[in-house]
C-alpha cells in the first residue's frame, strides 16, 4: 500500500485520469508475456511529459517507492512484473518520434513509440530500422532497448544495441542524464549509453532514445530449403557463413514446427520434412542476385532435397507467413507456451538441436524449435498447461536442463528476451559470482534505496 | 446478490477459453478502443485477465470488472489477430451474460430486450409510432448522407448525425404472406434485419432487385425479428434465446438452400454466435442451429460465389467511373474472412474501387458502445472519417448497416459530400441504368 498523501502527489503531477489505483487496473498492470505468477502494484501512473517523469522520480525516490517501468508488456522475462508496495509508470502517453533526421540518418524518439511505428515512418523515408522483434507490432523502443531486443535481422544487421547512438534518461533521484550524441562517433565519458541497453529499467528511466538509421537495401530474395535431416540443415547455415556470405535472414524450422504450422495455415509446407532453412539476401541488385546464387548451390551441396526461390513479393511474404505463423501455430496445440531463447554459438546449432528433441523425450514434454539459425538464437517452444502442475513441474526441470546444455557449449540463456526475473536465479550459472556482485554493487551505488524494478536481474 | 463465488463458479465455464489467451500482447496493436486509450484493461488481454481475476474470486464485486468488459466494440479485430486463437468475441459475449445474469438487467434495459426487442410486432409498432414523431425532436439536415442533428440539445443524442427512422419500414411494404418467388439455382431466404427494415430499408429493396435480375428464387417470411446481438450485447441471453426461437421457428416453414442476409452483423451473429450461445439448447435444437448457420451467408458473397457475377456494361472509361471506397465491416472480414467478394460487386456495379488506407479497421460503432461511450466512438470513426475522404471518392460503400450510421454521423459532422452506399445499392442503381 502507498499513503494516501503519495497517491494525492502523484495525481497532482499527471492529473486525475493518468493515475489508476483500483483493484481492476492493478490486475491488468500485474504480468507481461511471461509464465510467471502475477503481482499488483499499488498505483499506475500515465505521465505525459519529461517533467512529470522527473517529479514522479524524485517523490518516489523520497518516499523509497518501487518504480517498474512498463512499455506495452511484452517481454518474455517477467520484467515489468512490479512490486506490490510500488508503482507502475506507463510509457503509453509518451509516444512521439520527435525527429526524422535524413541527412544525418539518426531518429530522435520517446520511448513509448511503438518499434513498427517507427520503421514505417523511416520506411516512407528510404531510411531503414533493422531492429524487427517478433513482437514489433506491439513493443515499444524504450522496452526494446532496456531488453536489447533482437529480431530476425539479427544475423546481418545486428541488434537493438546496435543502433542506440545515445539516450537521455532519470537516474533513482529524479536527475535528467544525457549520455551518447547525434554523431556517428562519440568519444566522451563513459559509455553509459552501452550500460543503460538491456539494463530492464534498474538503472535508469529512458525519456528519449536516439537511433541510428541506414539506407534501406535496395533488393533483396527469399528462399525456402527442405531438409531431410536436421544436421544437413545446420550444416548449411555454418557453410552459409564460412562462405563469407551474410543473409539479412537465416531461420530454422524443426520438424514439430513445420507440422503444426502446416495444420494450422495449410501453407503447403512437406509435413515430413525434418527441417526448414528460410533464408534472405539482400542489399545491391548484383550482389544480391549472385549471392542467393550461391547459396542456392551450397544448400544442395549439403543435401536439400528442395529449394525454391521467391519470384515476386507474394512468394516472399508467403515464405515469411510461414515463419511468423510458427508461434501462433504452435500457441494453439496448448493452453500454455513457454517460449525460452537459449543461444549457442552458431556453430554448435546441430548439437543444440538434437539435446532439445533428447530433452523433450526425457521429460515427455512437447518442444517445438524454430528461430533465428543464422546468430545461434533458438527458440525452444514448449507446449503444456500450467494448470497439470505434474507436468509444468517436468518442464521447469526440462527448462533448466536447457540452460546447462546451452552455456555448456559457449552459449547464453537469452539470446534475446533479458533475464528479468524468468532468468535472475539462473544468471550465476553464465556469469559466476563476481560479476552479480559487480551488478550489485553498481545497482546500488546508483540506486542506493532500490526503488529502480527491484528484483529484476541481479535478483535483488 | 448472491455472493461472489457463486459467480466465480459460474466464470468457470469460461475456464477452458480462457486459459487459451498466452499474455502475449499482440492484441494491443489492432484494438481501436486501446489506440485511442492506451490503458490495458481496454485491450482483450486486460479483459481476459480480469474475467481470470473473477473466476479466481478476486473482487468483492464485479461491478468493475463489468464496467471495463463493456468498454469494448465487439469488433473482433483482437481475435482475428490472436496468435493463440483465443475466441476472444464469444468469450466476452457469454461472460456479458453471466454478469447481467448475475446482478439482474436495469430497468431500462429490461425494458427495451424484455419488452421490446423480444417481441417483433411491439418492437415494429414503437418503432413506426417514433417515426412519426421525429421531426418534433431532430431537423433533416441537407447533407448527402441524409441525416439529422438533434434538434433539442439532448444529453443523450448529444451532437450525434443520426440516421433517421425510415417512414416506410420495409417489413410494411412486404405483403402479408411475405415473398416467394421462383427462380433457377439456389434458392435464398433473406433475413432482413432491424436496422436495415427500419433505417436502410433501401439496402433490401436493392438486395431483392439483384437477386431478381439474378434469376435467384428468394423466400422472405413476413414477421421476421431482430437477430438478438444487442439483447446479447448487453448479456440478455434469455431475450436472446428467445429472439433466436422466434426466427427459428419462422424459417423453418419455408424451404431454402441459403440463408443470406445483406447485415454483416446478422450474418456473423447468426453463423457464430446462434450455434455457441443460445441457452440450453437441447440436442435436437443444437442441431438446428448448426445446419442453419452452415446455410447462412452474407449478400455479397453468395452473389459472387454462387451466383457469379458479371461486370455491368457502363461504357464509361475507367476516368469516368465514380470513385467509391470500400470499409470493411468487423463483422464480415474479421469474423467471416468476407473482404474480397463486396469489392467485386461494387467493381461489377462500373465503379472504380479506391482502397482507403486501414479499410478493415473498425468504424468505431460497436453498437450499445456507440451509445454509452460517444467520445471514444467518434474518435475512433474519426480516423476513418478521414481515410474515407482522403480516397477523394464520392460514396463509400461497406456491407454493414450499423458501419453505415456510424460513418455516416461521422461524415455529417465532418460536413463532407461523401455518400454511404450498400454494395447492393450500387449494383441495384447500376441494373436500373441497364434496363430502365
Ligand atoms: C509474440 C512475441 C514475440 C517476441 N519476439 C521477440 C523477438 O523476436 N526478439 C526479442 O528480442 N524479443 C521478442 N519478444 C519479447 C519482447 O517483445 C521484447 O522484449 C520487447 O523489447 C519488449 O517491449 P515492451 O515495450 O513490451 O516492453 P515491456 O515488456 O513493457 O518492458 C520490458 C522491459 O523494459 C523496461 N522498460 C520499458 N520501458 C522503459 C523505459 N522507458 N525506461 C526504462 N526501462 C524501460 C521494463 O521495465 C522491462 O524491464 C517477443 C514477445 C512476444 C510476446
Ligand atoms: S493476442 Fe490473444 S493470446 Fe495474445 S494477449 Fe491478446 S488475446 Fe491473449
Ligand atoms: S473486440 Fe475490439 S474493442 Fe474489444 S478488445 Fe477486441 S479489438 Fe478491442
Amino acid at each position: 500500500m502507498i499513503q494516501k498523501s503519495i497517491l494525492e502527489a502523484l495525481q497532482k503531477i499527471v492529473g486525475p485520469p493518468h493515475l489508476l489505483t483500483q483493484k481492476e487496473d492493478m490486475l491488468t498492470y500485474s504480468y507481461d508475456a511471461a509464465v510467471l505468477d502475477p503481482v499488483m502494484p499499488a498505483a499506475a501512473v500515465i505521465p505525459e511529459t519529461k517533467d512529470q517523469v522527473g517529479d514522479i522520480i524524485a517523490l518516489c525516490a523520497e518516499n523509497q517507492i518501487p518504480i517498474t517501468v512498463r512499455g506495452s508488456g511484452t517481454n518474455l522475462s517477467g520484467g515489468t512484473i512490479p512490486y506490490s508496495s510500488g508503482i507502475v509508470l506507463l510509457t503509453g502517453r509518451m509516444n512521439k518520434i520527435i525527429e526524422i533526421n535524413e541527412a544525418d540518418m539518426y531518429a530522435v524518439v520517446e520511448p513509448g513509440v511503438v518499434t513498427a511505428t517507427l520503421a514505417a515512418e523511416v520506411e516512407k523515408r528510404g531510411l531503414f530500422y533493422p531492429p524487427d522483434p517478433g513482437s514489433m507490432a506491439v513493443s515499444t523502443i524504450g522496452g526494446n532497448v532496456a531488453e536489447n531486443a533482437g529480431g530476425l535481422r539479427g544475423l546481418k544487421y545486428g541488434v537493438t544495441k546496435d543502433y542506440v547512438m545515445g539516450l537521455r534518461f532519470f537516474d533513482s533521484q529524479g536527475n535528467y542524464i544525457k549520455t551518447g550524441s547525434r554523431t556517428v562517433k562519440c568519444a566522451t565519458g563513459y559509455n553509459i549509453t552501452g550500460l543503460m541497453v538491456g539494463s530492464e529499467g534498474t538503472l535508469g528511466i529512458l525519456d528519449q532514445v536516439i537511433l541510428k538509421l541506414i539506407p534501406a537495401p535496395k533488393a533483396r530474395q527469399a528462399m525456402v530449403a527442405v531438409y531431410d535431416t536436421i544436421e544437413q540443415a545446420s550444416e548449411t547455415v555454418a557453410g552459409i557463413i564460412s562462405a563469407r556470405i551474410v543473409p539479412a535472414t537465416l531461420e530454422i524450422l524443426d520438424n514439430f514446427t513445420i507440422r503444426a504450422v502446416e495444420d494450422f495455415s495449410k501453407a503447403g509446407l512437406p509435413k515430413d520434412a525434418a527441417a526448414l532453412l528460410l533464408i534472405e539476401v539482400d542489399g545491391h541488385p548484383a550482389v544480391v542476385t549472385e549471392e542467393a546464387e550461391q547459396v542456392k548451390a551450397l544448400c544442395l551441396k549439403m543435401g536439400a532435397r528442395t529449394i525454391d526461390q521467391a519470384k515476386d513479393d507474394a512468394q516472399r511474404d508467403k515464405i515469411w507467413a510461414a515463419r511468423r505463423a510458427a508461434l501462433s501455430a504452435l500457441a494453439q496445440l496448448k493452453p500454455t507456451l513457454v517460449l525460452e531463447d537459449a543461444t549457442v554459438p552458431r556453430s554448435r546449432i546441430p548439437d543444440m538441436v538434437r539435446a532439445l528433441q533428447d530433452i523433450a523425450k526425457k521429460y515427455r514434454i512437447d518442444i517445438g524449435t524454430f528461430g533465428h539459425a543464422g546468430d545461434g538464437n533458438l527458440h525452444p517452444t514448449i507446449l503444456t498447461d500450467r494448470r497439470n502442475k505434474e507436468e509444468f513441474y517436468r518442464v521447469e526441470q526440462a527448462i533448466e536442463e536447457i540452460f546447462d546444455v546451452a552455456l555448456s557449449m559457449g552459449g547464453t540463456l537469452s539470446g534475446e528476451h533479458g533475464t528479468g526475473i524468468a532468468k535472475a536465479p539462473f544468471l550465476e550459472k553464465e556469469a559466476g559470482y563476481s560479476s552479480i556482485l559487480f551488478s550489485r554493487q553498481l545497482r546500488a551505488a546508483l540506486d542506493p534505496s532500490n526503488i529502480l524494478n527491484p528484483g529484476k536481474i541481479t535478483g535483488v | 446478490m448472491a455472493d461472489m463465488k457463486e459467480l466465480a463458479n459460474l466464470v468457470k465455464e469460461l475456464e477452458d477459453q480462457l486459459v487459451t489467451c498466452i499474455r502475449c500482447g499482440m492484441c494491443q496493436s489492432v484494438c481501436p478502443l486501446f489506440e485511442q486509450t492506451r490503458k490495458e484493461a481496454d485491450v482483450a488481454r486486460g479483459k481476459l485477465a480480469l474475467l481470470t481475476g473473477l473466476m479466481e474470486n478476486m473482487f468483492t464485486d464485479p461491478d468493475g470488472v463489468n464496467e471495463r468488459l463493456n468498454r469494448c466494440l465487439l469488433c473482433g479485430s483482437c481475435a482475428a489477430n490472436c496468435p493463440s486463437g483465443v475466441n476472444v468475441v464469444e468469450i466476452f459475449i457469454k461472460a456479458r451474460a453471466i454478469l447481467a445474469e448475475y446482478k439482474g438487467l436495469s430497468p431500462a434495459k429490461k425494458l427495451i430486450f424484455r419488452q421490446l426487442l423480444a417481441h417483433p410486432g411491439r418492437f415494429d409498432a414503437m418503432v413506426d409510432w417514433a417515426g412519426r414523431f421525429q421531426g418534433l425532436f431532430a431537423k433533416p439536415d441537407a447533407n448527402a448522407q441524409g441525416t439529422s442533428c438533434a434538434r433539442l440539445v439532448s444529453p443523450l443524442l448529444s451532437n450525434r448525425h443520426f440516421m433517421p427512422l425510415s417512414s416506410n419500414p420495409f417489413h410494411k411494404t412486404l405483403p402479408e404472406k411475405g415473398v416467394t418467388t421462383p427462380g433457377s439455382g439456389p434458392k435464398a431466404a433473406i433475413f432482413i434485419g432491424c436496422l436495415i427494415d427500419k433505417i436502410f430499408p433501401g439496402v433490401a429493396h436493392a438486395s431483392l432487385k439483384v437477386l431478381s435480375h439474378h434469376n435467384v428464387g428468394v423466400v422472405i417470411p413476413p414477421g421476421q425479428g431482430c437477430c438478438g446481438i444487442p439483447s446479447l450485447a448487453s448479456g440478455d441471453r434469455d431475450s436472446f434465446t428467445r429472439l433466436v426461437d422466434h426466427n427459428l421457428a419462422l424459417f423453418e416453414k419455408y424451404d431454402f438452400d441459403v440463408l443470406v442476409t445483406a447485415c454483416a452483423t446478422c450474418t456473423s451473429t447468426i453463423k457464430k454466435l446462434w450455434p455457441s450461445v443460445y441457452k440450453n439448447p437441447s440436442p435436437g435444437m443444437q442441431k438446428k442451429l448448426t445446419a442453419l448457420s452452415e446455410k447462412t451467408m452474407d449478400i455479397n458473397q453468395f452473389l459472387v460465389d454462387q451466383v457469379g457475377i458479371e461486370p455491368i456494361e457502363t461504357g464509361l472509361e475507367d476516368a469516368e467511373k465514380e470513385i467509391v471506397t470500400y470499409h470493411d465491416p468487423c463483422h464480415l472480414k474479421k469474423s467471416l474472412g468476407v473482404a474480397d467478394q463486396p469489392r467485386q460487386v461494387i467493381r461489377a456495379a462500373g465503379c472504380r474501387l479506391e482502397e482507403m488506407a486501414g479499410s478493415d479497421k473498425c468504424c468505431g460503432m460497436g453498437g450499445s458502445f456507440n451509445v454509452y461511450h460517444y467520445d471514444l466512438s467518434s474518435a475512433i470513426g474519426t480516423l476513418k472519417e478521414h481515410n474515407i475522404e482522403a480516397t477523394g471518392c464520392t460514396a463509400v460503400s461497406t456491407g454493414c448497416p450499423a458501419c453505415m450510421m456510424q460513418i455516416s454521423d461521422m461524415l455529417g459532422k465532418a460536413g463532407a459530400s461523401i455518400r454511404v452506399r450498400h454494395p447492393m445499392e450500387l449494383y441495384a442503381r447500376a441494373l436500373e441504368k441497364l434496363t430502365p
